[in-house]
């Protein structure tokens, strides 16, 4: 299926789930300071694992920058 | 005497920003010599190629995180931003940004206030960026926030305090922290914010893009410090006319 991750369409198996997609993104494998939002809602990082991914939803996976 | 905010307690008055700075090398030289114990981050995009943590780097350091909502042009985006930088840094701490104007990066009031209410009531500590308003500062400080942080001049500007007499007014009003947050150009003007009755600096571009940043942020630790004691001193009053300080009596005559 065919998901938004952070603006790029991607190309996922099935019952993909949110840590899935985190693990695809490059970003830390532990998961230690990102955040993920679906269709603009924060996603808990508890809810990961069990939260499933719908085709053509739109998923931000972000980490911490330097600004401010 | 220290900075307390919400509860906790800093032996340093200024906050560091950390955007700008060529690399977290630098950042972390420039965090030490700074002597700040809270530093912003923000939040983006993945970047898999990105080398390095920034959250490692602070850490390592003992600073805690103070997650910005930059970049927010409304109340909720920033609300959510501000959400994920929860989840992300496990802190409900925020600098709360709602912007207005790309070019000034002034701050949108009616959105600040807006997203602050929201986020008080959601638990967060909010720090919110803030117009040099005095009116708005309190409206803000009604609304829960655990300090406010007016801008001196434009983000990056630095341009130092525009208005030095809302700031007092802001100061004199408040009772929660009072803090500086942007425009800061040099030492002189992270010290007359100080003298003005801030409770901290806030600053980023000062620092991060001096030539020397890490002599910068020790010269802006150095004002910081100075400004705060002078404050606590009580300044001499201005007059027009001179009063000496050598004693008349007993002048000889000479001629």
């Amino acid at each position: 299926m065919r998901v938004l991750v952070n603006g790029d369409p991607r190309e996922l198996p099935e019952r993909s789930t949110v840590a899935d997609v985190v693990a695809a993104s490059g970003a830390a494998p532990d998961g230690r300071g990102v955040a993920v939002a679906i269709e603009g809602e924060v996603v808990p990082r508890g809810a990961w694992d069990a939260t499933p991914v719908e085709p053509d939803q739109r998923v931000e996976v972000l980490h911490a920058v330097q600004g401010g | 005497m220290a900075l307390e905010i919400a509860g906790r307690t800093f032996e340093s008055r200024l906050i560091l920003g950390t955007g700008g700075f060529r690399s977290l090398d630098v950042m972390a030289d420039a965090l030490r010599e700074s002597g700040a114990e809270l530093a912003t981050l923000a939040l983006r995009r993945v970047d898999p190629g990105a080398r390095g943590s920034i959250v490692d780097v602070l850490g390592a350091a003992g600073a805690s995180l103070l997650p910005n909502t930059a970049g927010c042009y409304t109340a909720r985006d920033a609300v959510v931003t501000a959400q994920l930088a929860r989840e992300a840094f496990e802190t409900d701490w925020v600098k709360l940004e709602v912007i207005g104007d790309d070019r000034t990066l002034l701050p949108d009031p009616t959105g600040l206030l807006d997203a602050a209410e929201t986020l008080v009531a959601d638990g967060f500590t909010v720090l919110p960026y803030t117009n040099d308003d005095p009116v708005l500062a309190r409206r803000l400080e009604d609304a829960g926030c655990a300090a406010v942080m007016p801008l001196g001049s434009p983000i990056g500007s630095g341009m130092g305090i525009g208005n030095p007499y809302n700031l007092r007014l802001i100061v004199e009003h408040a009772s929660v922290p009072v803090i500086l947050d942007a425009g800061i150009g040099t030492a002189s003007d992270a010290a007359l914010a100080m003298e003005a009755g801030c409770e901290g600096v806030l600053l980023a571009s000062a620092i991060s893009r001096a030539a020397a940043p890490a002599r910068m942020a020790r010269a802006m630790r150095l004002a910081v410090e100075a400004g705060r004691l002078a404050f606590e001193s009580g300044r001499i009053p201005r007059r027009r006319y001179a009063e000496a300080s050598t004693p008349t009596e007993g002048l000889p005559e000479l001629t």
